[in-house]
């Protein structure tokens, strides 16, 4: 069977920065496919480029059997997108912006209204169809673009960040109609997302990008079971001390400090609680907390680029440990 | 026919936005009769033009300016369309350029040409002499002189990343291109000062104007310009800019 997406040294250069640096990946029909990323990683540039939005600096990609640049136009008749940033005429009904979006696709006519009424019904936004959308909130416009981005039955769509500033609630009913439309519509799904439970509720694969490079790509269950075993976190009132204690129990550098308590990646969590204890109250070292879990996306995250995803940067690695993480990349 | 159904989707949004701005529908009512009552009246009654009152003359002036005014504040849902993401939905569809740039256009001079229609009416409770063919003849000039002024418009607007300097295009180009049309005074006769006489024959809407003038006010008037060069003038002026427009909205982003 023959690849959805296929990019083939596909990069992007501004000016001197390498936001997509020589990207090698497929994507397969009926996947959803997560690139997952800080902000500035190189994902909204690569689906840009996957879009023909942007003219790639060199490499080629094909999607959907077209090629990028030479097929262009059948490209984009044959994807959906949803923007990060809104993109809809809230001076317009829903129905108005539907149906634009059809005539802008080449929609038959005669199948616009059938086709507008199931999407509608869809995103249940069926009794609203017709107020302007200044009236409506985040989360329905976004359910709106959702849907619109399938008028004209794409077989791939593009969703760049399709819940930033939503609410939990909201979010949650977002992830439920993309896994629904996919089903209903029997498409592939390429999804980029900063958020770690984004990626891990909807992705079949993920690719963890960081510098304009894919760092690894793997399925959900199949990342966390790269780190070979669980995170420990204590908390305790001398951080610093318990690091260097426990970093050299354990011999090698598996240990990080995170928002002011320590994480420690061991093999087997239950195991390691009382030993940990043990070396903490033999150096007068007051333990306040102490939990042991598997491990997550975050976790992982961690792992292979040396720093968290958050913007506000606070799960820095410290000392030798970044220095050795950033070593593996 | 995809391109076609594409262009009439983008007309039929402008004019639905336009409609449904009350604001300006009103602000298009009370404007051009603050000029044809207030100010024809105090000032018209200094500036003497043989042959016609200063309302009479001022009247397809303010047509014009309407037309600009409009055309301008049209052109500028561009920018809207950018900050708000619009433009992007319009920009990755499958549909050329030059149809998005058509569809905008048609859509705004349509709706430009609405707001000269609402000014023209005025002339009947003025009191301006005109026959039905008038109307007719008048409707066609009013699309030809929009098509060019929208396209600068959206050229502009094209260029532009913010709202903030919505204020220079009324300083640079709205007001140089009223004052110097002839729109409010004559810009050709005695004592005109030779540098206006210049610049206005450099301006679009002064032929534009003129051949309104022609049509409405009949032999009443003396044209700057036989009827087929005012025309002439304008349609060329509009097919650059079109062109000019199209180029434009290709480099966008």
């Amino acid at each position: 069977m023959p690849y959805t997406i296929q990019t083939h040294k596909l990069t992007k250069t501004f000016n001197t920065l390498k936001a997509v640096d020589s990207l090698d990946i497929t994507v397969e029909p009926g996947e959803i496919f997560g690139l997952l990323g800080p902000n500035g990683a190189g994902k909204t540039t690569t689906v840009s480029m996957l879009c023909t939005i942007l003219k790639p600096t060199s490499g080629t990609a094909t999607v959907n059997g077209y090629d990028l640049i030479s097929e262009a136009d059948k490209v984009r008749k044959s994807i959906g997108i949803v923007f990060q940033d809104p993109s809809i005429d809230d001076r317009l009904t829903a129905r108005e912006n539907l149906t634009m979006h059809a005539n802008l696709y080449g929609v038959p006519a005669s199948e616009q209204k059938d086709r507008i009424a199931r999407i509608l019904k869809l995103v249940e936004l069926e009794d609203r169809a017709d107020d302007l959308l200044r009236t409506y909130s985040g989360g329905m416009r976004r359910r709106l673009e959702l849907g619109r981005g399938l008028i004209h039955y794409p077989k791939v769509l593009f969703l760049d960040e399709p819940t930033v500033g939503l609410d939990p609630q909201t979010r949650d009913h977002i992830w439920k109609y993309i896994k629904e439309l996919k089903e209903a519509h029997d498409i592939t799904v390429v999804l980029t997302t900063h958020y770690m439970d984004e990626a891990d509720r909807l992705s079949d694969r993920i690719a963890i990008m960081d510098h304009g490079k894919i760092v690894v790509l793997d399925t959900p269950p199949a990342l966390k079971e790269t780190l070979e075993g669980d995170v420990v976190t204590v908390r305790a009132n001398n951080i610093d001390a318990l690091n260097k204690l426990v970093s050299h129990w354990l011999g090698l550098n598996q240990t990080r400090i995170v928002d002011g308590a320590l994480e420690i990646t061991v093999h087997n969590g239950k195991a390691a609680l009382p030993r940990i204890m043990e070396i903490a109250t033999q150096n007068n070292i007051y333990v306040e907390s102490l939990i042991s879990r598997e491990p997550n996306l975050e976790d992982v995250f961690l792992h292979y680029t040396g720093r968290s995803i958050r913007e506000d940067n606070s799960r820095e690695l410290h000392g030798l440990a970044a220095a050795q993480r950033r070593a593996i990349r | 026919m995809t391109e076609i159904r594409a262009l009439y989707t983008l007309w039929l949004r402008e004019i639905k936005r336009f409609i449904r701005d009350r604001v300006r529908v009103i602000v298009s009512f009370v404007q051009p009769l603050l000029w044809l009552v207030v100010f024809a009246g105090g000032f018209g009654a200094r500036l003497l033009i043989p042959g016609i009152n200063y309302q009479q003359y001022l009247f397809p002036g303010i047509i014009g300016q309407t037309l600009l005014f409009t055309a301008m504040f049209m052109g500028i849902s561009v920018i809207w369309d950018k900050e708000f993401g619009f433009m992007k939905e319009i920009l990755v569809a499958p549909v050329s350029r030059f149809t998005i740039f058509m569809g905008k256009m048609f859509g705004d001079s349509t709706a430009a040409l609405l707001q000269g229609i609402i000014v023209f009416a005025f002339g009947f409770i003025l009191g301006i002499p005109f026959n039905p063919i008038t109307l007719i003849a008048v409707l066609p000039i009013m699309l030809l002189i929009t098509f060019g002024l929208v396209s600068v418009g959206l050229t502009i607007a094209s260029f532009m990343g913010s709202l903030e300097n919505f204020g220079a295009i009324q300083t640079f180009i709205n007001l140089p291109l009223f004052f110097l049309s002839g729109a409010l005074f004559p810009v050709s006769g005695p004592g005109t000062p030779e540098w206006l006489q210049v610049a206005s024959t450099f301006n679009p809407l002064t032929y534009g104007i003129d051949a309104l003038r022609t049509i409405i006010l009949g032999s009443a008037w003396t044209p700057l310009q036989p009827l087929y060069i005012n025309l002439g003038i304008v349609c060329i002026f509009d097919v650059v800019m079109v062109g000019v427009g199209t180029w434009a909205f290709g480099r966008m982003k």
